[in-house]
């Protein structure tokens, strides 16, 4: 990279904490053993990995046993879905419209194989529609999975009504708390669910890692089959310094959560007031949401087109979900919250973290106000 | 000169970063921290751009074409995906698949789960040396075999399989042929330009490279199709879900670069290192190599030794780092599978060590090693009620033992 541009796609990835790193490297040099071997090394290993256990089970009020290591936060929900499918063979799962494509995919997987998939639609503000969640529990269902904030607008949902609703109709509920660890409270039993993903990378944590956060009455079937590590739920050598790294990124955000979302929902609510004033329509706003997120479109203004015109200025945002920004489909979450396709073409995410300041939101908005006024000036002259 | 205990000779669990690896993955948890999906900024694709040169390093050690390569998170990882994948895809030409006694848990797990939904499987017992008769290989082939998987180098007793001629089987009946090669890379040459091999799974932490890391290789000439196992963003051609570490994939990228530019030299000093080192065991009287010793990569020296109790055996040899089997499965205490599929009694697949030695391994590390073993063996042997009966002549096989 010639250019050091603003990073503004925190929601993407993050960048990763030098306290994080600094953790890490031992791990990647001298610490080199296999966790399940029996000599020193290996012990070393271990130790490691179920400290990083505790602190991760800390940040979310959960028992260290009821984290189970993963690769990612993609592995840790295709476990939650494909593995408790396995366990309830004839029974439906529902899913909301607004999942992360590494949800609503091993589902649409174990639909083509013949399971019961049902989803819950969201209103216009991208809430769970308790109207549709209900009429989905009406069939014999064996797990909720509901996010708990959404990665593109931010909004957050009720999880733990959700779940108390998901328990009555006795199914169990499963959350994707990726996108929320670190920018909100997270707390598995608050939250009263069975599993909760959550994901390394997000929360300046090394890329590499992730967890299931698995309460015992929920039995799964493991993905990865071997050598038995995560007490059989997950196999495959331990990734030790990416743990680790996770470990110490889920402390350290504990730790700082409150000083530093103060000041990321205020850098956030002046990018919010400059955008509307350009005539931006802004999704979810009316709801809960993350404090970092902000998910918008210009009526008129194509996003990838825009996308490409910050990138020229030096602005690294999303059109949509980093994952799904291959295609040029309009994002799946703003359609299912009932928004025109056309507008929905339009939206840009702009997510911070603690590393933003400002001063770059200002700039960033001069910029957004100067390739406005080109774009209108092409379209004009187009016609 | 000095040696640093406990000596490293468990290169077989797990190898250590090498630090020009370690030097190259850190810019990538650092300035370079893009999510290499994001196509919209440079930070995007600046990490793309080096897990695609990273592709290349990894196609190149193995004569590949970088598009066969696809990311996973380490090699039970690929060996899931390839034998799951493949038999799910191609069940409709038949639910028989045959596989090795001698396999990692990884394989003979994942088989036997396959089992329970309705597939069936031969586990093919190996030769006393621990390799494959081609002649029984070829009569468990059924009509309805739709799958095998060898591995080409053993874990625990490192023998070389012959893949190629293996792989001509397979060829000539139609079974898709996967192959783990986790314990291959940067120890023998492998050309899947000529190999005939469909599927083959690859680690880094074994050559050098990170944790968490690995790739399945899949033929695309003839094209080889494989059912996803993990499903979402639609990464690596749809075939394998999910974010990629990016610094973990420099990481294998780099690891095997050094592999395919060093492994010739390092391999002749590594079977230097390891002749020195059964050399000095075999000064010890009643110890036995576990499986063939042409067929077998340079690192490893699987070595039972009579009249000893492992446990006992692991506790005296506390300053050499040494598995009693293999890493994944020495937390309990069943004698190696692996060693007993090779008709090694109990007892002496028990009282078994695995020496792998590596790239960091140095002289006096081996000449430490086969001192400490003589003097400890010794020991152990002095307590040994059994040993004492051996050496009066007694055969204890023909002993009946009484029940207390």
């Amino acid at each position: 990279m010639t250019t050091v541009a603003t990073y503004f796609d925190n929601n993407g990835t993050t960048l990763l904490d030098p306290r994080v790193l600094e953790a890490m490297l031992p791990y990647l040099s001298q610490q080199y053993g296999n966790a399940t071997s029996r000599h020193i090394y290996g012990r070393s290993a271990r130790h490691a990995i179920e400290h990083a256990r505790e602190q991760i089970g800390d940040a979310v009020g959960a028992h260290p046993s009821q984290v189970v290591m993963t690769g990612s936060g993609t592995e840790s929900n295709n476990l939650a879905i494909t593995g408790v499918a396995a366990m309830n063979e004839g029974r439906a799962i529902a899913i909301s419209a607004i999942e992360h494509p590494c949800v609503t995919r091993p589902a649409m997987a174990l639909q083509k194989r013949g399971s019961i998939i049902n989803t819950i639609g969201v209103d216009a503000d991208g809430k769970i529609d308790d109207a549709s969640l209900l009429h989905c529990l009406q069939m014999d269902t064996s797990l909720v999975s509901v996010m708990l904030a959404n990665n593109e607008t931010g909004v957050i949902q009720d999880i733990a009504n959700i779940a108390e609703a998901a328990r009555i109709h006795h199914a169990f509920m499963h959350t994707d708390a990726v996108q929320a660890l670190g920018k909100i409270k997270v707390d598995f039993s608050d939250l009263n669910v069975h599993a909760m993903t959550l994901s390394s990378h997000k929360i300046y944590g090394p890329q590499g890692a992730g967890a299931l956060i698995l309460d015992k009455r929920l039995d799964i079937q493991p993905l990865l089959l071997g050598g038995g590590q995560e007490k059989g739920l997950r196999s495959g050598t331990e990734n030790v310094a990416a743990i680790v790294g996770f470990g110490i990124a889920c402390e350290l955000i504990s730790r700082e959560l409150l000083q530093h979302t103060v000041a990321i929902r205020q850098m956030r609510d002046y990018l919010e007031q400059g955008l509307k004033q350009l005539g931006a329509i802004i999704f979810g706003n009316k709801v809960d949401r993350l404090p970092n997120t902000s998910f918008f479109a210009i009526p008129g203004i194509e996003g990838e087109t825009m996308v490409m015109a910050l990138d020229r200025k030096g602005f690294a945002v999303a059109s949509g979900s980093a994952c799904s920004s291959d295609s040029t489909e309009p994002s799946h979450v703003l359609l299912a919250m009932g928004i025109d396709k056309d507008l929905a073409r339009g939206a840009i995410r702009v997510s911070l973290s603690s590393n933003n300041t400002l001063e770059e939101i200002k700039t960033f908005l001069v910029a957004l106000q100067g390739e406005l006024n080109r774009l209108k000036q092409l379209t004009a002259m187009a016609i | 000169m000095s040696v640093h205990t406990p000596i490293y000779l468990d290169y077989s669990a797990t190898t250590p970063t090498d630090p020009r690896v370690a030097e190259k993955m850190i810019p990538y948890l650092t300035e370079h921290f893009g999510n290499p999906a994001s196509r919209s900024h440079p930070f995007g694709w600046t990490a793309e751009k080096a897990v695609e040169n990273a592709r290349e390093e990894v196609a190149k050690l193995v004569n590949a074409d970088p598009r066969e390569i696809v990311w996973t998170s380490g090699a039970t990882e690929s060996n899931n995906l390839a034998i799951k994948g493949a038999a799910n895809f191609y069940s409709g030409k038949g639910k028989h698949i045959i596989t090795i006694q001698t396999e990692h848990k990884a394989v003979i797990d994942t088989v036997r789960e396959l089992e329970r939904v309705g597939f069936e499987a031969t586990y093919l017992a190996p030769e006393p040396d621990g390799l494959i008769d081609l002649e029984k290989f070829k009569a468990a082939i059924r009509p309805d075999t739709v799958l095998a998987s060898v591995m080409l180098v053993n874990n625990e007793i490192g023998v070389i399989q012959d893949i190629e001629a293996i792989g001509n089987i397979c060829r000539e009946n139609g079974v898709i042929f996967h192959v783990d090669a986790a314990q291959a890379t940067g120890k023998v040459v492998i050309d899947l330009e000529k190999l005939p091999v469909d599927l083959m799974s690859f680690s880094a932490h074994k050559t050098y490279g990170p944790k968490g890391i690995g790739a399945l290789y899949v033929r695309r000439k003839p094209r080889i199709r494989i059912e996803a196992q993990m499903h979402g963003g639609g990464h690596e051609r749809g075939m394998r879900s999910g974010t990629l570490a990016t610094h973990q994939i420099v990481g294998m990228g780099e690891a095997f670069r050094i592999a395919r530019e060093e492994m010739e030299l390092e391999n002749a000093r590594i079977r230097r290192l390891r002749d020195r080192l059964l050399n000095g065991l075999q000064d010890i009287d009643e110890v036995y190599v576990n499986g063939d010793l042409k067929h077998r990569v340079p690192h490893n020296l699987n070595i039972s030794f009579n009249f000893v109790e492992g446990e006992s055996l692991i506790m005296a040899v506390k300053d050499i780092a040494v598995s009693s089997g293999s890493a994944c499965t020495s937390a309990s205490l069943e004698p190696s599978y692996v060693l007993r599929a090779l008709g090694r009694s109990d007892e002496l697949a028990h009282s078994s060590i695995r020496f792998s030695i590596g790239r960091f391994t140095t002289e006096e590390d081996i000449d430490y090693t086969i001192d400490l073993m003589k003097s400890k063996i010794g020991k152990l042997r002095e307590l040994s009620p059994l040993w004492e009966m051996h050496l009066e002549g007694v055969d204890l096989s023909k002993v009946e033992w009484a029940a207390h």
